[in-house]
């Protein structure tokens, strides 16, 4: 990831500041009119409009044009700028909280849209993809201006999604249709939806982008699809409920974790076949409380790190023997991870404890718990 | 599948059960067996038999066994699920009962060809005591009713009692005096019958009532003579689902059925579903037919069944009951989940939940 905001350019300015809440925070309500980003005005007040609930109940707010681009913002107008952003979605929060990794502190908390999951940044850092599950769309933070200035046609309860290496293209889980849908970022058109197993979740892209793979938790596979063909080539039959695949910087390995089968497979991308499961055992706990959700590896693909669910634990794992080097106790319930752009630290959301968890990469040690908003789900960082 | 009717005569008309209760849960998994399905070469049917009261469930079993069908998913009562058990041992076929919660198909009258993907009466009333005890509402008043059912689920909340540290401090029998639910719907003779019959109890924390045929329970809530509140077969009920359960994912699952059946999912079709996943499971990984393979599948340490309840489930090997966590639900939402925190056990704290191995009479033959 590049990174996304420059000292040198202040946050906008407030027009006034009469209805902002104790955290910061807009509520949509009262958001200020009057305050616009140099960028044209995208068309996603019609994307939302159109969206096919109108009778959801969670549009209302959405209804006034004039509002749209200023939904949410958060301000901290006079705050120091950023050093490196990790950027959290807060699931139960409707909120993105951003730290300041320099710092470790939250320093922003943006209101976001319904339950916000799945997160990415775009190549160049200048805006943060969102997963709206409740709102059916993803919204597209500025993550200077930090406004929201767009949304991408997701299709319903979209969870999880991933940028192509190439930063051109957004691949989205449909965990309720069943569906891949693929996003040309430049149009934010959907250009194609492959049909995929029950209840979707994970995608990964290769490092060279050819093949995308999704996990879909009720019909427990992995499926393998190429692109830019958009074929499903492989469906691959994993452990219970898998929810999470990451391919090693080196794209020679790919790991899928089943959270019911408390499992990593390690799949073969070229033979399309499971070459190695393994599993975790954590002394003192329960084997059904071993829930593996997200992996993360170091760029030299040595060290593999994977979330452990309510066993609140990140599992360190050796990339080449995938022995278990260490069990680092964090927060309640860790279910997503990112690395520093360096690989110095390591971020992990702790989702029962309403907290993210940073962790020495060099030593494997716990540093500091950051606390951020409600039922934090994901996160994306960006570098300095 | 087997399936009885089940009485329309219920205390809520939200708890009437549709044409399709039960078997639109297996409608569903065995949609997302199909998926699964599609790209192993694989595909499930079902064949759906529904019991008019008085049928001979035997014959019935009989006849889809000489057609063949290797898995039978049942809500049968007891007895008539032991004979089409025995029935489909002689066949090979593996049955799953998703309806029966009696204690002796898991004890004494288990066989080794029977699935228990339903709770049992003791798994029940173990969830709903290990959160009264955790709630610190140790005091009971007992009331059960009048059928067989309803006596054996009393027992199982005394036995329930004794093994958490609970006290009954009275128990009750509500007759069942017969006629129709329509007729009252609780605000007219029945405002004054709940009062009378709860009058007079010794201190108590809570009601617990065990009332498998709504009879009664589910009057009881805010109709006490002195303020308690109910649980048991009203108020805060133990239950394997609810439509209203939406934690750990169960959302998705709740939505794709209401997609198909354009009504909420119960409890009986959910465990229809998890049969019926079950066996698409085990057919996926052992790609293979055969009852006898997905059996040892199923009691293999890597066999697990993927509901949406926080943890993963699995077959208890010494007398096959599908080991689960139990919601307690008030039909609007999920009040807890049990086993509650604190309750431990060697093996696993599902195991905290009804009768464990040391104490099974359960010998699988």
């Amino acid at each position: 990831m590049q990174a996304q905001v420059k000292r040198a350019r202040p946050l906008p300015q407030l027009a006034g500041e009469g209805g902002r809440r104790p955290d910061g925070v807009w509520p949509a309500a009262l958001t200020p009119v009057g305050l616009r980003d140099r960028r044209p005005e995208p068309s996603w007040d019609h994307a939302l409009l159109s969206s096919p609930h109108p009778a959801s109940g969670h549009l209302p707010r959405f209804a006034e044009k004039g509002k749209l681009a200023l939904l949410a913002l958060a301000l901290a107008a006079t705050g120091p700028a950023l050093a490196g952003a990790a950027y959290v979605t807060n699931e139960k929060g409707d909120s993105v909280s951003i730290i300041d990794t320099a710092k470790m502190q939250t320093t922003k908390t943006v209101a976001i849209g319904q339950r916000p999951r799945g997160l990415a940044l775009s190549k160049d850092g200048a805006f943060l993809f969102v997963c709206l599950g409740d709102d059916d769309t993803i919204a597209i933070l500025d993550t200077k201006s930090l406004r929201i200035v767009g949304a991408l046609p997701s299709g319903p309860d979209p969870e999880q999604l991933r940028l192509s290496p190439d930063g051109a293209t957004l691949f989205v889980a449909n965990e309720n249709d069943a569906l891949l849908t693929a996003i040309d970022v430049a149009s934010r058109k959907a250009i194609r939806e492959t049909p995929v197993g029950v209840e979707p979740e994970g995608v990964a892209v290769s490092p060279d982008g050819k093949t995308v793979v999704v996990t879909s938790e009720t019909t427990s596979m992995a499926h393998f699809i190429d692109w830019p063909g958009g074929e499903s080539v492989a469906n691959i039959l994993v452990p219970s409920r898998p929810r999470f695949a990451e391919f090693k910087p080196d794209g020679a390995e790919l790991w899928v974790s089943s959270e019911v089968g408390g499992k990593i497979s390690v799949i073969d991308p070229v033979r399309k076949a499971v070459v190695q499961t393994f599993a975790f055992d954590v002394p003192g706990l329960r084997k059904e409380a071993i829930q593996p959700v997200g992996i993360r590896f170091t760029r030299d693909g040595r060290l593999g790190f994977v979330a452990l669910g309510p066993a609140n634990r990140v599992a360190v794992v050796d990339g080449a023997t995938k022995a278990v080097l260490k069990y680092i106790l964090v927060g309640q319930r860790v279910w997503h991870l990112a690395l520093t752009p360096d690989d110095t630290q390591l971020y992990a959301t702790n989702g029962v404890s309403n907290d993210v968890t940073v962790i020495d990469v060099a030593s494997l040690k716990a540093l500091k718990s950051i606390p951020v908003g409600s039922y934090p789900w994901g996160v994306a960082i960006a570098g300095p | 599948m087997l399936r009885q009717t089940h009485s329309r005569d219920t205390i809520s008309i939200l708890d009437i059960p549709a044409a399709d209760d039960f078997v639109a849960g297996a409608k569903l998994a065995m949609a997302d067996d199909n998926t699964t399905g599609r790209f192993l070469d694989q595909s499930f049917a079902i064949e759906d038999v529904k019991l008019a009261p008085g049928d001979d469930a035997a014959a019935a079993a009989k006849t889809l066994l000489d057609s063949g069908i290797g898995f039978l998913i049942a809500d049968l009562p007891a007895d008539a699920l032991l004979k089409v058990a025995d029935l489909a041992r002689a066949g090979r076929a593996l049955v799953f009962n998703a309806g029966a919660p009696d204690e002796r198909l898991r004890e004494e009258d288990c066989r080794a060809n029977l699935v228990h993907v339903a709770p049992s009466r003791a798994q029940l009333a173990d969830a709903l005591a290990q959160y009264l005890i955790w709630k610190q509402w140790p005091k009971w008043l007992l009331v059960v009713g009048s059928h067989p059912e309803d006596v054996a689920l009393g027992e199982a909340y005394e036995r329930a009692a004794r093994k958490f540290g609970a006290k009954i401090v009275e128990k009750r029998t509500y007759a069942d005096a017969g006629g129709g639910r329509r007729s009252d719907s609780g605000v007219v003779q029945t405002q004054r019958q709940m009062p009378v019959f709860t009058q007079k109890a010794p201190n108590y924390d809570v009601l617990v009532a065990a009332d498998e045929n709504q009879v009664f329970a589910g009057y009881l809530p805010y109709r006490t003579w002195d303020p308690r509140p109910v649980a048991g077969s009203g108020g805060l009920m133990p239950t394997s689902w609810d439509a209203s359960h939406e934690l750990w994912g169960a959302v998705q699952l709740q939505n794709r059925f209401e997609r198909m059946a354009h009504r909420g999912m119960n409890a009986r079709d959910n465990q229809a579903w998890v049969a019926m996943r079950m066996i698409g499971d085990a057919v996926n990984r052992t790609k293979s037919a055969d009852p006898q393979a997905a059996r040892d599948l199923m009691l293999s340490p890597d066999f697990d069944v993927a509901d949406f309840k926080g943890v993963k489930l699995t077959l208890r090997p010494w007398n096959l009951q599908l080991r689960q966590p139990i919601l307690l639900t008030d039909g609007r939402g999920t009040v807890s989940v049990s086993p509650q925190e604190g309750f431990l056990h060697q093996v696993s704290e599902l195991d905290t939940l009804g009768l464990d191995q040391p104490e099974t009479k359960c010998k699988l033959k």
